[in-house]
């Protein structure tokens, strides 16, 4: 099957059908692996077994951004290329992107209030990922509001293409500005400065994440798929009781 | 409990958290996938046919 065939969606069906066990039962595995290597990681010599928060809020903070990523790349093939699967992919991810979105910020308040004494700081980082929850809530709102599914996509694509700016404000905030949120210790320049003994277990709960995100996008997808094919016969149902 | 320290329960909320909002990811989606097959039968046994006269349902 090739890239062109996916473009068809009840090939991409027949493909998520194939594929949807299997990586449903990679992520369990590598999950169970990840949160055992997390369970058994040693404490940090300043942050005690707190540091185990680091292992789900870093994969969800990385996701929130990945899944923007992956809709700005989708709202490209919807306005430029006008893949007939663009707009589902991005419809489809949008959600799943809010709850990542949603748990960095609260593990991650979570883990500030015992490490820096807050829940919250209104700096760079905490407020530039905030933004990012809310450009979420926005965008599955203007789908909502939308009913015809292909002015919606239209609306949707250009509001993720401007919300794209915001993913490298999140990333660089904490070296262009002064916030309490510690600097890039995994993804930088000169390589990451964490110990095997965290950075492992962390690169292993970062895989499984991101296997449970491709797992519920694809049964998303093919949700969204059936809701539009759905739609369609309603539509045909009225205008054959119009007629 | 205790071999988490003086902040267990920050440790253990934030895992439960996280636990509960993947389960409700995945019990949405599940369940949103049988209301749209469901809804696809019943407007199929009503005689509605697609285009190609293929199952809309069809996997």
């Amino acid at each position: 099957m090739s890239l062109i065939d996916l473009a068809n969606p009840t090939k991409f069906l027949a493909l998520t059908a194939r594929v949807l066990p299997w990586l449903a039962g990679a992520t369990a595995i590598l999950l169970l692996i990840g949160l055992y290597q997390s369970a058994m990681a040693p404490d940090d010599y300043q942050q005690g077994a707190t540091v185990k928060i680091m292992f789900i809020h870093v994969p969800n903070a990385w996701l929130s951004m990945f899944v923007w990523g992956i809709m700005s790349i989708a709202s490209l093939g919807t306005l430029v290329w006008r893949h007939p699967l663009a707009d589902v992919a991005a419809k489809a991810a949008a959600p799943i992107g809010a709850a990542f979105t949603f748990l960095a910020l609260v593990t991650g308040s979570l883990w500030g209030r015992p490490m820096w004494g807050t829940y919250w700081e209104w700096d760079a980082r905490l407020t530039s990922v905030l933004i990012l929850f809310l450009m979420y809530l926005g965008l599955i709102a203007l789908w909502r509001a939308v009913e015809d599914p292909s002015r919606a996509a239209r609306a949707a694509a250009v509001l993720t293409l401007v919300g794209a700016i915001n993913i490298p404000i999140i990333k660089f905030s904490v070296d262009w500005w002064n916030t309490l949120h510690q600097p890039a210790s995994v993804i930088r320049m000169g390589g990451p400065t964490l110990d095997n003994a965290f950075l492992i277990p962390l690169l292993v709960m970062a895989i499984a994440f991101s296997l449970l995100f491709i797992t519920l996008h694809l049964a998303a997808m093919r949700n969204e798929i059936l809701r539009r094919r759905v739609r369609s016969l309603q539509m045909m149902q009225a205008n054959q009781k119009a007629a | 409990m205790a071999a988490l320290g003086p902040y267990a329960s920050f440790i253990a909320t934030s895992y439960g958290l996280v636990a509960a909002v993947v389960v409700l990811l995945i019990v949405w989606i599940f369940l949103d996938y049988r209301q749209q097959t469901a809804r696809l039968r019943e407007l199929e046994a009503s005689g509605i046919v697609r285009r190609s006269g293929r199952s809309a349902a069809e996997i």
